[in-house]
């Protein structure tokens, strides 16, 4: 029994000048799942990420995702604060764009100030005293301290988010991005430069976030990573989608160890598919 | 030591190339209303040889200390004088016209103007990181709008202040608008624009303006009613108190408003700084495109920079125009933008004392020098380059967390970002 | 007709000088980054070295006109150079790696010396010069107009078509263009393959430098009086016309030029003298709001 599809992408094309970058790319990303979007370097991943976050204008296709009420909103296009704010969608970057001159506290303030300030007049009037903001900013702490503890930087509340050690700014990075409440977290290579136990820590914290009930979307080129957390892989090449299932079928696919490995010979594949769907190893 | 001369002596021949040409060799216009030649061969000598000592002190210097064994530093005592700078300089500034002479009130208003306009401009340049080159036009709409409403419906200082700087914040969106999608010094060049188009427009739309006349007769502020002439008739502060008559006090009662105004200024920035409209600001200065990924609307929040700097820039122009009783053009020039940006910068890091200290500086610096006029401008564009190099984040150290759990520290300048436009 | 074809030879002639100005501005932008803000005022010091050659060698007795401009050139583009590389020194490499608005702010400070510097060394009044190239044809003519080519703005032209062509060839075919190219590029990488940049840097600065001191020269010529304010106003025109076209650009910054030229000709021939100043800006900002990077710019890909 499949989970419901919390965001579909249908079609996904972007064109840069002559350059495809993602060519009708299709697939579902699930409530409560880990869906694991991998593939060799200039695959497209993070131009697919681009375009369901609003930073860039798709082309072509469809990005929808579906609400709790049962409406669906139509991602492409938008911009990405909206993006981010009406549909929830959270993401971080490929390379980290903390705060630095900014203390790690601030960094998770920054991330609520949707919740804190809805619209500049009650912004303005917070300046004479007015309105409810000192009840909204103690809600923001609370929930940022709350994450804070949940990747273990409560005690480095107050330093300056620019001198944190790589990888407790990565898992800022993602507290941050959890402050904004999203229902969908999209990953731009988490784990990028970590050590295994880092890696390890961030499994339990992914796995904890699905759990928590934000369903999570990475791009990654940590094998471990992805073959041990996600529930739902998705493998690019050279803007095309080549393999889509649980990490067990995508692991065995000859498409896909041959774009990793570079096997090239399209009979070899052709005969390695036969044998694997034949059930021989291939 | 060789080394050290031979630089020196390299430099006094780049000095020989640059001054010896155009100090040198001085034109004048001669006999017959021709050009001749007036050689000035003393002052070349003079610096020419004072460059090249100058480059032989400073590269013996920097060798001296090069060979030195580096000490540990011991650690400042400055921060624990630095918490007393800021009451001290408001008791200062608070009793200032009670013990000083006229002219050091007067410069004390000129100081406190340009410290308003540096808080100003510091919500957009030094908190939201916006390169805003034509502040000036701010200023101009403030004191023109106030100029031209006391003349056409006669209303008073007071009245109009709140509307020149609506009328400003008003000017700020629409200048705003346009040029938010430009980055760095794209936005630099158009605000710079801006300001040079109105101050163009003011000098030649002489029907409602009056060109580079200007608009005179601008009223001056009462104290609720009570006015401030030469002389002491009914109505005014000298007579409702019994007191001698004294131009006196209207420079004091021009010195208490701008220190309202200006303490105004700065009260409002201080609470924005600690509210989420003042972190979003920060924020879009350090990286603006994690900003747009945390939901921020971005543009609302450029434009809401924009628009609350213009405004104060608004009441300080309405000031101005009330203190000199009459503007014109000339007073907006872009040597103006770039006065208030320089004291912004030099302050460093969107930080409140920095900005004051740097206007104290700078413009009291300037009055100093008032006596040299010819070389007041020369010394100070040399100052700036001066300062810049030698202190290129400015005068304050670090940014202060508007927020902290616990015992909060000062993020040290290197860390912080200065903003991409 | 008649009166539109000389407002395009007018403004063809005054963008050639914006363009010249403007190339200094989008070289420097191109490298390092900054708005070299004093640049408005080496062609303003340009300028006042052309006038004292120019009056030396009338006193001289030098009155052969081809070898007064060729002499005159070399001078004013020599000293030029020396005060375009001495700025670099002493205002911008200090600074250079360190936060975007300190070298801003000192370059600010330099065009302020640079003004009250020429105005103490050498006077606040206006400098007047005798018209060293008088005379010109008339080309046209239509009910009663005549359109006439003077000799000057052929100078102009041609001086500044050669002094570009000789630019884009230093850009495209030598090694030094390409050090400057690479440097655009990746300051670091281009260090790190054995290029001193800090050299190239200095080179673009006084190429820079030159090429608005040529500037000066023609713009005295034809004008006939200078001060020490042109910089400012010649300055911001032609950084103007450097973003218009684009920055980092080279051709750009000539079509910017070129268009300044044409738009403040065109506007002070048909609408009003006062507000053609205006008229430039005001194409700047919608160009800008609807091509941020200009007409030839680089889109600014942001990787993110």
């Amino acid at each position: 029994m499949m989970r419901p599809t919390l965001l579909s992408v249908e079609a996904l094309t972007m064109r840069f000048g002559g350059l495809t970058a993602v060519d009708a790319v299709s697939f579902d990303v699930r409530e409560g799942e880990i869906t694991a979007l991998i593939g060799p370097n200039g695959a497209g991943k993070t131009t697919v990420f681009n375009c369901i976050t609003g930073f860039y204008k798709p082309t072509a296709g469809r990005i929808t995702l579906s609400q709790p009420t049962g409406m669906t909103m139509d991602l492409a296009g938008q911009p990405g604060h909206l993006i981010t704010q009406n549909a929830r969608v959270a993401r971080t970057f490929q390379n980290i764009r903390l705060f630095s001159g900014m203390t790690v506290l601030e960094n998770l303030l920054v991330a609520q100030h949707n919740a804190v300030m809805p619209n500049v007049a009650r912004g303005l009037l917070a300046v004479f005293g007015l309105g409810d903001y000192r009840s909204l900013e103690a809600t923001a702490l609370d929930k940022a301290k709350h994450w804070l503890s949940e990747v273990g930087l409560l005690a480095r509340a107050d330093e300056p988010a620019g001198s944190l050690p790589y990888g407790q700014q990565r898992r800022l990075e993602i507290a941050r991005a959890m402050c904004t409440d999203p229902r969908l977290l999209c990953l731009d290579e988490p784990a990028a430069g970590l050590n295994p136990r880092e890696s390890d820590e961030l499994a339990g914290l992914l796995r904890k976030i699905r759990d928590g009930g934000c369903s999570v979307l990475l791009i990654e080129h940590d094998m471990g990573v992805v073959m041990r957390i996600s529930d739902h892989v998705v493998v690019l090449e050279y803007g095309k989608k080549i393999s889509d299932g649980d990490p067990a079928h995508v692991r065995n696919d000859p498409k896909v160890i041959a774009a990793y490995l570079g096997e090239d010979d399209p009979e070899e594949i052709a005969a390695a598919t036969q044998a694997t769907e034949a059930g021989m190893p291939a | 030591m060789k080394a050290a001369l031979r630089d020196a002596g390299l430099s006094a021949l780049v000095a020989l190339g640059l001054f010896g040409t155009m100090v040198g060799l001085r034109t004048d216009v001669g006999a017959e209303s021709k050009l001749t030649i007036n050689p000035q061969p003393v002052t070349v000598a003079i610096i020419v040889a004072l460059v090249f000592l100058g480059r032989l002190g400073m590269v013996l210097w920097s060798q001296n200390k090069a060979k030195a064994a580096p000490v540990a530093k011991k650690p400042s005592r400055m921060p624990a004088l630095g918490r007393y700078v800021a009451p001290v300089l408001l008791l200062i500034a608070a009793t200032l016209p009670l013990y000083s002479s006229r002219y050091i009130i007067d410069t004390g208003v000129v100081v406190l103007t340009y410290v308003m306009l540096g808080w100003g401009l510091n919500i957009v340049v030094g908190l939201a990181g916006l390169l805003d080159l034509g502040y000036v036009a701010f200023y101009a709409v403030g004191a023109y709008s106030y100029a031209l409403f006391a003349q056409t419906f006669g209303w008073g200082f007071w009245t109009c202040l709140p509307l020149a700087g609506i009328l400003a914040a008003f000017w700020g969106m629409l200048l705003g608008f346009p040029v938010l999608r430009l980055r760095g010094d794209y936005l630099a060049i158009v605000t710079l624009a801006f300001g040079e188009i109105i101050r163009v427009v003011l000098l030649n739309w002489t029907t409602l303006t009056g060109g580079p006349n200007g608009i005179s007769g601008i009223p001056r502020p009462t104290l609720f009613g009570l006015t401030f002439p030469a002389g002491a008739p009914e109505g005014s502060f000298a007579h409702f108190f019994g007191l001698e008559p004294s131009i006196t006090y209207r420079v004091a009662y021009l010195y208490y408003v701008i220190f309202g105004l200006a303490l105004l200024t700065n009260w409002v920035s201080m609470r924005l700084r600690r509210l989420p409209l003042g972190r979003a600001w920060e924020a879009l200065r350090e990286d603006e495109i994690a900003c747009r990924a945390l939901g921020i609307n971005v543009t609302v929040t450029k434009l809401t920079a924009f628009a609350i700097g213009a405004a104060f820039g608004g009441f300080a122009g309405a000031f101005f125009a009330t203190r000199q009783a009459f503007i014109s053009p000339e007073s907006f020039t872009f040597i103006e933008s770039a006065i208030v940006l320089a004291v912004v910068v030099l302050g460093g890091l969107g930080s409140q004392l920095g900005v004051a200290l740097a206007a104290i500086v700078m413009i009291g610096g300037g009055e100093l020098f008032r006596d040299f006029n010819e070389y007041r401008m020369l010394i100070f564009g040399v100052a700036l380059v001066v300062v810049m190099v030698v202190r290129p984040r400015g005068l304050v150290s670090g940014r202060t967390p508007s927020v902290t759990l616990g015992e909060g520290v000062k993020i040290s300048a290197d860390m912080v970002s200065q903003g991409h436009g | 007709m008649a009166y539109a074809l000389q407002q395009l030879i007018n403004g063809i002639t005054l963008g050639m000088i914006y363009g010249l100005i403007a190339v200094g501005y989008t070289m420097v932008y191109g490298i390092i980054g900054m708005i070299n803000f004093a640049h408005g005022d080496v062609f303003m010091i340009g300028a006042f070295l052309s006038l004292i050659s120019f009056t030396i060698l009338g006193i001289a007795g030098i009155t052969y006109v081809p070898l007064a401009l060729f002499l005159t050139l070399l001078f004013a583009a020599a000293i030029s150079a020396l005060y375009g590389w001495a700025i670099e020194r002493i205002a911008y490499r200090p600074l250079r790696g360190s936060f975007r608005l300190a070298p801003l702010i000192s370059a600010i400070g330099m065009s302020i010396a640079l003004q009250n510097f020429a105005q103490v060394a050498q006077g606040a009044r206006d400098k007047n010069m005798i018209e060293l190239i008088p005379g010109g044809f008339d080309i046209f003519q239509q009910d009663g107009f005549v359109v006439q080519l003077t000799w000057m703005q052929i100078v102009i032209t041609v001086v500044t078509l050669v002094l570009l062509g000789g630019f884009t060839w230093l850009v495209t075919k030598t090694s030094l263009g390409r050090a400057m190219r690479a440097c655009e590029q990746d300051m670091k990488m281009t260090a790190l393959l054995g290029i001193d940049v800090n050299r190239t840097i200095s080179l673009t600065f006084v190429i820079g430098a030159s090429l608005a001191a040529v500037a000066g020269m023609l713009f005295l010529l034809y004008y006939g009086s200078i001060n020490f304010y042109i910089g400012f106003n010649a300055g911001v025109k032609a950084f103007t016309a450097a973003v218009l076209g684009g920055v980092g650009s080279l051709p750009g910054a000539v079509i910017g030029g070129l268009a300044i030229g044409l738009i403040e000709a065109f506007w002070s021939g048909y609408a009003s003298v006062e507000y053609k100043d205006v008229a430039a800006f005001s194409v700047l900002i919608i160009v800008l709001i609807f091509m941020p990077t200009g007409l030839l710019g680089r889109a600014d890909v942001e990787k993110v």
